[in-house]
């Protein structure tokens, strides 16, 4: 299937790719009248009525008929009471700007409220969207050609089986080919002769699409020819097969992602509570800090732009929040672990409370760049890009925190007074401010996290709070200190998590991981990979 | 008076009165009672109806008050916390003594104030849709009984949609799941066998839903329709959406018809992936009625802001008050049995057309409105009931609460469980 923001965009490339081929018709003033009659019958007719005018819309020829279908499918098409004109309406906010739908000309601005939108159902919409796409089955765009051969799918009719035939002879695309010959064997698994029915379930064997699969289901159990019906079991097994497969690759893939996620979440807090042993149960609120910075940026610029800006902002801000917290309350409580579990938890509640009252106790929309949305097929598995991104840039960031770490001079202080605070203050380290810089880190990357999840989740005051138990999980999972045993904690405890899932259900899952933890933790109190020598006994 | 003085004083002399709230202006006002959570997780929907409240005690003072009195808000918060709304519905109560109290979202809340309300004779006005069975003296529910919302939706889908296959989809606590044994039930009784019913639960603020999107999406490719039925409640419907969204199930699909997603929550999303999904509600805001553009103007003028949406719960509070308005003044006191009395039979027009009447079983006689979402967060309505369906406290179709009714404007009866076989009052809650 092809992911719908590509195919809502190759629906307004054919609209525009129309409206070229038929510009040159002359009869265009008679025309406007006929389309003008249609559209003001649109405005009154029920549901089935409109389906109708659809149709009559579609054998008009006017250069306008698709930009005007595609207005009504994504409910733009409005009718104005005062002018009785039926106009199209541009953008989404509370006042828009209109253009007369017949003639294309700018009519201003309007409150959308006064306009009165033309209604269109589900079964309306799917309608207008497949005769648009069919409509496309000869463009230069493969994805139109792709998107007109699915539409076919989803409803085969003998009659445009003769229309494919002709197209596949010159088709060039070798993926487009095979989706027409599929579409093609579809037309004859319904058809009358017996031995092309058989032949064609043998050619739909494999694919996965519910629409071919649902056919094949049918004629494995239906069709009144013995070896139709073979024929398609044996098919329908080569689907099942792959699909089992396909199965598989996805849950390692929604674990790999939701691992992703869990590492983001921890590797700052494997920084503050791992190297330097303080307990911040702040830490979610430094990720929503950062959360907070991508709406704010997106504020300010496009969408598709904002991203890259916020990951550096985000650093900035919840790192310069995490040392001032580091600065203001945690340095006094060094060593007194409860203390600093009371006093960060206090701070988060702070924290929460001011966002609330600064932005509202409503959540923002984050909106997601163009560039992020939809799926992509990683060889026959088809994935969300989102996720995708997000697993890089959960590597991204590991390898760039593991470098700081291990190949920067920050990273060696930091690393030095973790082992042995005393012997590097006695070989020049200035302690304190490393202390500040390496809680600095770690809530920057807390921020960095922010910025992901702000893809993922709801960028509310709440969105620390629910992060902050897997964070502490996965650190003391992987082992405290030590950032390779967050990486595998993370993957480990999300694969797990989605292996689960199907059979266990989302809530018993959680608690199926919790308590194996509990045990494994009760075994190994060190976590995966424990600290050795003297700095583990402090 | 106040009707000379601009704005801003008003306002200003609103909040003074709610803040200040002494003795001595105790005796000239009537006590109106908040509790709606304006901390914590359900802050988010719960501030909007503390504000409706408050607008509509404005105007009602701009009008005169009730009685020659002026109403007063006393605003409390309890903090999206269960136990704190029983403390907090007693404080209101005892201590300041207010007339009635509008408030709760969820229902854990309303079972935690129930008590209170019981024991204190106070009188609550719930504004949230709920999972039904259950009746008290003391609460009136304005929000959707499940056959004003739920049984509705999935006739439309069974009946205009084809829908053979069905997903009921939840987050873990009392609501889904009561709705979905309803539902299950409703759907067994009309022919749906258990195969082509799958049903998922979820813990509050879900957020990966990467496996359970696809698991509907291969449980949609069985060859026939398919619908999500989703009471999915709270922050969890955003990651939900987006990733129904992502993985490209669209309406035209397999449609999801939500029971909890309204104007509000879709106002922290990013619509346009979800155009064509269906929810289920009483009110929408872009029905176009007088009432409803009146309202509307009114809450934007109110909150400053026209962006603000208007949605359901908001309706049912806006309903609620002006129905106790008018039972106040029917009994000519605030005593709460004289206005309990006085409430069953109490008609006031719904901002969506028709009226709205205050049944024995105190619940609302309502539309039903089927809505599609479009681009711009807002529902365009695609389906309707022909008449207002009156609510019905007692599932009819749960083995256990079938034959329960309740009545409490009978003298006989006087009861909000009251078994029509064995003829008795059981006088203890269903679950």
């Amino acid at each position: 299937m092809v992911s719908r923001t590509l195919f809502r965009a190759g629906l307004t490339g054919l609209a525009s790719l129309l409206l070229v081929l038929f510009m040159p018709l002359p009869v265009q003033a008679a025309d406007d009248e006929a389309l003008r009659a249609a559209l003001t019958q649109l405005r009154e007719a029920d549901f089935s009525e409109k389906a109708a005018l659809v149709e009559t819309l579609v054998g008009m020829d006017h250069p306008r008929v698709a930009t005007i279908l595609n207005a009504l499918a994504e409910s733009r098409l409005f009718y104005v009471t005062e002018t009785s004109r039926i106009v199209i309406g541009l953008g989404d906010d509370v006042e828009i700007a209109i253009e007369d739908a017949i003639t294309g000309e700018a009519l201003g601005q309007a409150v959308k409220r006064d306009l009165d939108r033309i209604r269109v159902n589900n079964r309306l919409r799917s309608l207008i969207e497949n005769q648009l796409a069919s409509l496309g089955l000869a463009s230069a765009d493969p994805q139109q050609r792709k998107a007109a051969v699915e539409a076919f799918l989803r409803s085969p009719k003998p009659e445009g089986a003769a229309r494919l035939k002709a197209r596949l002879d010159v088709e060039s695309d070798q993926k487009i080919q095979e989706l027409l010959t599929a579409a093609l064997a579809l037309v004859d698994l319904t058809g009358t002769d017996a031995a092309a029915r058989a032949q064609a379930a043998k050619a739909l064997g494999g694919w996965t699409q519910p629409e071919i699969r649902g056919p094949l289901l049918r004629a494995a159990a239906e069709d009144s020819d013995a070896a139709v019906r073979q024929a398609a079991q044996t098919a329908l097994a080569k689907t099942e097969f792959r699909l089992q497969m396909l199965g598989w690759a996805e849950t390692l893939f929604f674990g790999l992602s939701l691992g992703s996620v869990l590492i983001l979440a921890a590797i700052g807090l494997a920084v503050t509570f791992g190297v330097m042993g303080v307990i911040n149960m702040a830490h979610g609120e430094l990720m929503m800090l950062g959360a907070y910075t991508t709406w704010l940026t997106q504020q300010w610029l496009p969408v598709n732009w904002s991203l890259p800006v916020a990951v550096p902002l985000a650093f900035l801000v919840a790192a310069l929040v995490g040392i001032a917290i580091e600065r203001g309350v945690i340095r006094f409580l060094y060593g007194r672990p409860l203390e600093t579990l009371l006093a960060t938890f206090g701070i988060s509640l702070i924290l929460q409370q001011a966002v609330r009252s600064i932005f509202s106790p409503l959540n923002r929309s984050v909106a997601t760049p163009d560039w992020m949305s939809g799926t992509i097929l990683l060889g026959p598995l088809e994935v969300t890009l989102n996720r995708l991104v997000i697993i890089g840039f959960c590597i991204a960031v590991f390898t760039l925190l593991w470098l700081a770490l291990q190949r920067t001079r920050l990273g060696l202080e930091v690393r030095a007074v973790a082992q042995n605070r005393a012997m590097a203050r006695a070989m020049g380290v200035r302690s304190a401010r490393v202390d500040a810089l390496t809680f600095g880190l770690g809530s920057g990357i807390a921020g960095v996290a922010g910025v992901a999840l702000s893809q993922l989740t709801n960028v509310g005051p709440n969105l620390g709070q629910n992060y902050i138990v897997d964070s502490f999980m996965v650190v003391v999972f992987g082992g405290v200190g030590n950032l390779w045993g967050a990486m595998v904690a993370g993957l480990s405890l999300g694969v797990a998590n989605k292996l689960l899932e199907p059979w266990s259900g989302a809530v018993l899952a959680k608690i199926l991981v919790l308590v194996f933890l509990i045990l494994f933790i009760q075994k190994r109190p060190r976590g995966l990979f424990p600290q050795r020598g003297r700095a583990a006994e402090v | 008076m106040t009707k000379t003085m601009p704005k801003i004083i008003s306002c200003l002399l609103a909040g003074a009165l709610m803040l200040g709230a002494t003795l001595a202006h105790a005796a000239d006002t009537i006590k109106v009672g908040v509790l709606h959570s304006l901390s914590g997780t359900m802050a988010i929907s719960e501030t909007t109806l503390k504000d409706t409240v408050l607008m509509l005690i404005d105007a009602q003072n701009k009008k005169g008050g009730l009685l020659g009195k002026k109403l007063e808000a006393v605003v409390v918060d309890p903090a999206s916390n269960w136990p704190l709304f029983a403390e907090k519905a007693r404080e209101l109560l005892q201590k300041d003594k207010v007339a009635v109290v509008f408030g709760c979202w969820t229902s854990v809340s309303r079972k935690s104030v129930l008590p209170v309300f019981e024991e204190l004779n106070g009188i609550l006005f719930y504004p949230v849709q709920y999972e039904g069975e259950e009746s008290s003296k003391n609460v009136f529910y304005t929000g959707a009984a499940p056959n004003q919302q739920a049984i509705p939706a999935v006739d439309y889908l069974m009946n205009d949609l084809g829908v053979e296959r069905w997903v009921l989809a939840g987050t873990d606590y009392v609501y889904p799941r009561t709705t979905n044994k309803i539902l299950e039930a409703y759907l067994k009784a009309k022919g749906v066998k258990d195969d082509d019913i799958m049903i998922n639960y979820t813990p509050f603020g879900h957020s990966d839903w990467q496996s359970i999107v696809s698991d509907i999406k291969k449980f949609g490719s069985a060859g026939k329709k398919t619908a999500v039925v989703s009471t999915i409640n709270g922050d969890a419907n955003v990651p939900f959406y987006k990733e129904l969204g992502n993985q490209g199930l669209s309406a035209t699909d397999i449609p999801v018809v939500a029971f909890s997603v309204g104007e509000e929550e879709l106002s922290g999303i990013d619509t346009k992936p979800l155009v064509g999904h269906l929810a289920a509600w009483n009110y929408f805001m872009s029905i176009k009625d007088k009432a409803n553009d009146a309202f509307i103007k009114q809450w934007h003028t109110f909150i400053k802001d026209k962006k603000r949406v208007t949605n359901d719960p908001m309706e049912a509070h806006y309903i609620g008050f002006n129905m106790w308005i008018k039972a106040v003044e029917k009994a000519k006191s605030t005593d709460p049995d004289k206005v309990i009395d006085a409430m069953v039979g109490i008609e006031y027009p719904n901002l969506t057309g028709g009226v709205a009447k205050m049944l024995p079983n105190h619940h609302l006689t309502k539309p039903v409105l089927i809505g599609e979402i479009q681009a711009d967060g807002q529902f365009d309505v695609v389906w309707k009931t022909k008449d207002l369906v009156p609510g019905d406290a007692w599932s009819d179709y749960l083995p256990g609460s079938k034959d329960i009714t309740a009545d409490w404007a009978d003298p006989k009866i006087k009861c909000g469980n009251y078994n029509t076989v064995t003829k008795q009052c059981s006088g203890q809650n269903y679950e």
